[in-house]
């Protein structure tokens, strides 16, 4: 079943919300990495809660004209206006009030939300005669989802991925660096209200397939699990709308492939496991990454040190320092220096030596500032300037047997 | 209105919304302050998947475990939030907002897919709770109030929301001093030897226990409203911290009363028949509120400061 699913065997609407979770879930990647890189990733969550009264008064409004109150397209548009008004608020709070930017996203988020639930209690005692279904948009729900409404989402994730091509420039520029950006002349206010659009409109159009309460996940996670994997800019942008797309996939397609299974929560923890796995596995900045190179480093300066130890005559106890030293063949079972060992030896003490020697020389200067203790001086010295040092020290005296 | 349709009817969802709005307000008072506002958010999603985890074990709905749960979550979230922001260098609202949409999502998962459909515990009920069913069927009037047999039906949720009030309020009072310096100059405080770091450890598991207390009772929307929309109004009122939080605690009052009020008999007054969501239209008055304070509040401007982009 599950296979069926993802090779879009389950006939024409699962394939097209399938199709349409991952436009979505690329644009809703895309866009979420310029919020996030502009800091104001939980913005977005205040907008999402602020689509549910757009969406109840448009049902009414479609009600009480003699329509059929369902109609997608209608709550969408409804939901649109709504989420807009209460950017608007949260823009208008946070510049002409002194409230933070956090307190005007809780407070847009908690009210246009409480009001939501009441438009919903209201509509669900209008005289109707069934259930609207618009606790769906809470949680998003694709099962018995209409062709039609599976065509709005497909191709409302589309034109918003499409909308984003065209701003990618501009927007990087200011998410990366909004002074620069400003001293090039860009519109930076009128961006981030882009900006702000296409975060409404993936929110939108994501309402029906994921609900409002989780569309947010859609639009942090993938970006700060494309950060794991790369410093570059329009990198993150790229892998964070690839995490994205899988995750509006495969998270599609495993609900899809049992019952009782709700869509948004499943596209969520999909982006999440993708998460989990990068915080783990990701070169540089992943959890097995930074474990690897701490103990590289610790297994450097064990060395150097038991090295420095040797050929100083100085016994050594500290145990792990035995063991990486006996490891590399450096030192016997009972802690004496076999012929490497003693070599090596000597040669730490004699690099140390020209280290002291380049460190005073103000002619070293920019090299002598690399010293760490670790590194060896022939990466930062050429074999010349080495000999002119070794010139000063003079030849072996004294280094004990 | 007469005392044998209020008191039973009314007077206990009226005392816990109060209550609630009260407990989760105090604390929201420092929160906003210290731009911690969205936390109440964070925590009040992120305690769904503990409590449903907790009923899972338990299988029964009663308050302990859960709570127990929930705060097992709380402390969880925390964990995972400051992980991800020192191991990713990731900022701390795109953290935490990873961790709680996740643990929703997981929350959500579980409780669809396990079978709780006999009992009263599904994701409606978590995000708006039912303070209109928290009556007290045993009164008859005013006289039951100091009728011992008819108190001991009172719904459980009322002395658990009043203790809560109760530790919010000590806390606040106990701590009152630190708390002020801690909040508006960090370095100073610690230069007087208040140990900041411990103190807002303290005042984020304060709002945690509010806010699953109110959870229980009220569910999440009127937890977020209240941490956050009667702070928010109180602070375009006055420059003292005092009377700030003198503000808050009527602005959250007056939001639980007046929603309350509006959304049993609102609906009547305009010829409908049916009341409407008490949770949603008190979050809604919180917000009328705000916007009032915003509009005309005599400290609403910000002065001093410049405004950030």
């Amino acid at each position: 079943m599950l296979w069926d699913a993802l090779l879009l065997q389950l006939g024409y609407n699962a394939t097209l919300v399938a199709v349409g979770a991952t436009l979505l879930g690329i644009a809703a990647g895309v866009t979420g990495t310029f919020l996030f890189l502009r800091k104001r990733a939980l913005v977005s969550d205040a907008i999402s809660h602020a689509t549910l009264p757009g969406v109840g008064l448009a049902f009414i409004v479609m009600v009480l004209l003699g329509g059929e109150g369902r109609n997608l397209l209608g709550l969408l548009i409804g939901s649109a206006i709504s989420a807009g008004i209460g950017l608007l608020c949260l823009n208008w709070l946070t510049r002409n009030t002194r409230l933070a930017e956090d307190a005007a996203i809780g407070a847009v988020l908690s009210v246009f939300f409480g009001f939501g639930i009441v438009l919903l209690t209201v509509i669900q005692s209008m005289s109707i005669g069934r259930q609207a279904g618009l606790e769906g948009f809470l949680l998003g729900s694709t099962a018995g989802m209409l062709w039609s409404d599976a065509v709005v989402i497909a191709i409302g994730g589309a034109v918003v991925l499409a909308l984003i091509t065209l701003l990618r420039r501009p927007m990087t520029m200011v998410a990366f660096d909004p002074e620069y950006a400003m001293a090039q002349g860009l519109p930076v206010n009128r961006i981030d209200l882009a900006m702000m659009g296409l975060v409404m409109a993936v929110t939108v159009v994501g309402l029906k397939i994921v609900g409002l309460i989780l569309i947010v996940a859609l639009l942090i996670i993938p970006p700060v699990t494309a950060r794991f994997w790369t410093e570059r800019a329009e990198r993150v942008v790229l892998i964070s709308g690839a995490v994205g797309g899988l995750a509006g996939y495969v998270g599609v397609a495993i609900s899809a492939s049992a019952p009782n299974l709700p869509t948004g929560p499943i596209i969520v923890l999909v982006s999440f496991v993708l998460f989990a796995i990068s915080l783990l596995l990701a070169p540089g900045r992943g959890a097995l990454a930074v474990l690897i190179r701490h103990l590289r480093f610790q297994r450097q300066v064990h060395m150097r040190q038991g090295l420095l130890a040797l050929a100083q005559g100085q016994p050594i106890y500290e145990s792990l320092t035995l063991r990486i030293l006996r490891r590399a063949g450096l030192v016997r079972a009972d802690g004496v220096a076999t012929d490497a060992g003693k070599g090596r030896a000597a040669k730490a003490l004699r690099d140390e030596k020209r280290w002291e020697v380049a460190r005073a020389d103000q002619a070293h200067e920019a090299a002598a500032q690399l010293y760490d203790g670790l590194r060896d001086i022939e990466t930062v010295l050429t074999q010349d300037q080495i000999a002119d040092i070794d010139r000063h020290i003079g030849g072996p005296q004294g280094i004990p047997a | 209105m007469s005392g044998e349709e209020f008191v039973p009817l009314s007077l206990t969802p009226l005392l816990i919304g109060i209550f609630a709005a009260v407990a989760c307000a105090l604390p929201g008072n420092f929160l906003v302050l210290r731009r911690q506002a969205l936390i109440g958010d964070a925590i009040s999603h992120v305690v769904l998947p503990g409590i449903v985890v907790a009923f899972l074990i338990t299988g029964a709905i009663s308050a302990w475990p859960m709570m127990l749960g929930a705060a097992g979550a709380a402390v969880l979230a925390v964990v995972l939030i400051e992980l991800i922001r020192r191991m990713g260098k990731i900022e701390p609202g795109a953290a935490m907002g990873v961790v709680f949409t996740s643990m929703f999502a997981f929350g959500v998962l579980i409780l669809e897919v396990s079978d709780t459909s006999t009992v009263h515990l599904d994701v409606e009920h978590a995000l708006y709770g039912n303070l209109e069913s928290l009556i007290w069927l045993d009164a008859t009037g005013w006289a039951s109030l100091f009728d011992i047999d008819a108190l001991r039906y009172l719904p459980p949720e009322l002395p658990r929301m009043a203790v809560t009030l109760v530790v919010v309020l000590a806390f606040t009072l106990v701590l009152w001093r630190p708390l002020k310096i801690a909040t508006f100059d960090e370095g100073f405080a610690q230069t007087m030897g208040i140990r900041t770091e411990a103190l807002g450890m303290g005042l984020v598991i304060i709002a945690a226990i509010a806010a699953v207390a109110a959870f229980d009772a009220v569910g999440s929307i009127i937890v977020i409203a209240m941490f956050i929309c009667p702070p928010a109004a109180a602070r375009l009122m006055t420059d003292s911290l005092e009377a700030q939080v003198m503000w808050s605690v009527i602005f959250a009052i007056t939001a639980a009363i007046t929603g309350y009020v509006l959304a049993g008999y609102g609906p009547l007054w305009l010829g409908g028949n049916d009341a409407v969501s008490a949770a949603g239209m008190i979050a809604t008055m919180s917000g009328v509120i705000l916007a009032l304070a915003a509009l005309f509040g005599p400290r609403r401007s910000r002065t001093g400061a410049p405004s950030e982009a």
